[in-house]
């Protein structure tokens, strides 16, 4: 069972980002980390002073790293990002978007939630293409988690699914971060890093609903499949993504490590996790094939 | 095909009913696109799409005026299910529609491997947005032609256009989402019911308005207020991302767009210029009232450009949602 550390999705001060990597490499029981810009092609550069020593501080403490690529391709500048991106060879990468298998041609990648498989023929033309590891979008639900991680056996792919942290819902052309501040896309100035978490969107109500990320629009609520991790084991997943969070996401794996090794019960570890999120809504609806933003006990 | 030779575009429009199609070819329309009944494409709601001998009939009579049918397969076809898309596929093939329109990698393998020489369209769901996906699907499923997402500008279409070998073919008038076709799971959030996997967007039967004390007109979707509108003021159909909502430091904005349709009648040169061989009208769930007049509009205005001329298009203003239009991302990058 591998827990992974999906791709930072938030706009974070640059060595906030080096820290928090030094951090998960020398402390997290964890496996994988995805890392890369998956979201705006803009804050690439932002990062790149950092990879590097990042890189080297990952390898140092034997986590494997997972080249992420960016989700959405329209522009030139996202096209040269993904060109980077994809075409590099030290590491396996994640594909996000269609674009990027076009540059990664025969060798072995990963598929990742951004790209949609949701039925086992998708599958199997992904696995002939080369994949390896196939991370699902987080709106699939059990019944059908269980038809794809049977073929994926078949095929000698593992399946990835997303057990904790905010849920990308849709991605847009227009940057949302930029329209709160009355600016465009190109104007920004990079005004998304004033929220580590997503800006946090509710309705005129005032019910708490969405929360923005530049381009992409997320889940208000959190995604925490505690509950169901045993019954994910079971019906043949065998990778579990947290994705990650300004803070306490060190705590995070550390508690999912110890449920996926049957060393915590799920009444201690839920406990431990509604102290670490006091004030954070959870939700389970997709894999129980109800609306996402509930939770069912 | 010389890509420097201009050729009038095909105008490509929906229908939801036989009626509608009948209306639409009527009207002037050269081909048609109509899903079967179902969740296999996306404009899956209660009183529209198609039965196989629906099909059949429409096809026949598009047949006799030269019209042809495309057909949309073009939701995510979802395990344990597949066998719905499948059989979809192979009645379409069976009628012997002009062509299928996918978005499904696995449905695309389906019918390249089954069907070879069936024409498959990559549907604006699949959200091919960039000249390296459209080429990954021509290379691997012979794509003859891309629906284009509707992120795009005219500039970035042009540059796609000379760099792939299949047909273009883009939206121009009709509703706009906000988020790249494929990828929005906002409604099955909200109510459970999956955009790409059930072909729904906003479905109505959880779509609610109530009127409050001051008479304002609340829009609801599943328990979430979606916008409220002053007494008089007409509410616009509740889709999230039309939605007006409270940030940190602002209220009652619209985070994502207004309701606000596209309509690039004014581009149409410019999209033609960009090598756009298929203009799509949005709206398969629209009335055929509807249908006859956007349809024979934009045959009068695209047959008024071919000649050189400016045509008239006012009456296609006071069809647009809320009478409010926009040209979307196709005109210039600030819109993002």
């Amino acid at each position: 069972m591998e827990l992974n550390i999906g791709p930072v999705l938030f706009n974070w001060q640059a060595e906030m980002w080096r820290d928090f990597y030094f951090m998960l490499a020398d402390e997290a029981p964890i496996d994988k980390v995805f890392l890369g810009e998956v979201i705006c092609a803009k804050r690439a550069p932002l990062f790149y002073p950092y990879f590097d020593d990042v890189i080297k501080r990952l390898e140092r403490a034997k986590k494997q790293i997972i080249f992420s690529t960016l989700a959405e391709i329209s522009s030139d500048t996202d096209r040269r990002l993904l060109k980077k991106q994809a075409s590099q060879k030290d590491f396996i990468i994640e594909a996000n978007d269609i674009a990027a298998l076009a540059h990664i041609g025969k060798r072995e990648h990963y598929i990742g939630a951004y790209i949609n498989c949701y039925n086992e023929m998708a599958l199997e033309f992904f696995a002939q293409n080369g994949a390896k590891n196939i991370c699902l979008n987080a709106e699939i639900s059990k019944e059908t988690i269980m038809e794809l991680a049977k073929k994926a056996k078949e095929f000698d792919v593992k399946i990835e699914v997303q057990i904790f942290g905010r849920m990308g819902l849709a991605l847009s052309a227009r940057c949302y971060h930029a329209r709160a501040y009355n600016r465009t896309k190109d104007s920004c100035k990079y005004i998304c890093e004033v929220d580590r978490d997503g800006m946090e969107l509710a309705t005129l109500e005032g019910d708490k609903f969405l929360a923005i990320n530049g381009i992409q629009t997320m889940s208000y609520s959190y995604l925490n499949l505690l509950n169901e991790i045993e019954e994910l084991k079971e019906i043949g997943v065998s990778n579990f993504r947290i994705s990650p969070h300004s803070h306490s996401t060190l705590e995070v794996t550390k508690i999912f490590r110890a449920v996926l090794d049957e060393k915590m019960d799920k009444e201690e570890a839920s406990f431990k996790l509604r102290e670490l999120y006091p004030n954070v809504s959870f939700c389970n609806g997709f894999y129980h094939s109800i609306r996402g933003c509930e939770w069912q006990n | 095909m010389t890509k420097s030779a201009q050729k009038i575009p095909e105008l490509i429009c929906p229908a939801g009913t036989p009626a509608s199609l009948r209306t639409a070819i009527d009207a002037g329309a050269d081909a048609i696109y109509c899903g079967f009944i179902g969740p296999t494409n996306a404009r899956n709601f209660p009183g529209l799409n198609f039965t196989i001998k629906q099909m059949e009939q429409s096809l026949n009579y598009a047949r006799e005026r030269g019209a042809k049918l495309l057909c949309a397969i073009n939701s995510f076809a979802t395990s344990p299910n597949i066998d719905i898309w499948k059989k979809a596929i192979d009645d379409a093939v069976f009628l012997g529609v002009d062509a299928i329109i996918i978005a499904d990698i696995g449905m695309a393998k389906y019918v390249s491997e089954k069907y070879p020489n069936m024409r498959i369209h990559l549907s604006v769901q699949a959200g091919a947005s960039s000249v390296e996906a459209i080429n990954f699907y021509i290379d691997r499923f012979n794509i003859k032609r891309v629906v284009l997402p509707r992120i795009l500008t005219i500039s970035e279409i042009k540059k796609i256009h000379a760099a792939i070998s299949c047909e273009i073919e883009a939206f121009i008038f009709g509703n706009i989402g906000m988020m790249a076709e494929g990828r929005c799971s906002l409604t099955n959030y909200v109510s459970g019911k999956s955009t790409n996997m059930d072909g729904v967007c906003s479905p109505a039967e959880f779509v609610r308005y109530e009127e409050d004390e001051n008479h304002n007109l609340i829009s609801r979707l599943g328990e979430y207020m979606i916008d409220c509108i002053e007494c008089g003021q007409s509410a616009g159909y509740p889709t999230i991302c039309k939605g007006r909502y409270n940030v940190k430091h602002r209220n009652g904005y619209y985070a994502f767009e207004e309701p606000i349709s596209l309509n690039l009648t004014y581009l149409l040169p410019d999209l033609i210029k960009a090598g756009v061989s298929a203009l799509k009208i949005e709206g398969r769930q629209r009335s055929k009232s509807y249908i006859r007049e956007v349809v024979s509009s934009f045959r009068k205005a695209v047959d008024a450009y071919a000649r050189g001329e400016q045509p008239n298009i006012d009456n296609l203003l006071a069809l647009t949602e809320g009478h409010k239009q926009t040209e979307g991302a196709f005109k210039s990058k600030i819109w993002r």
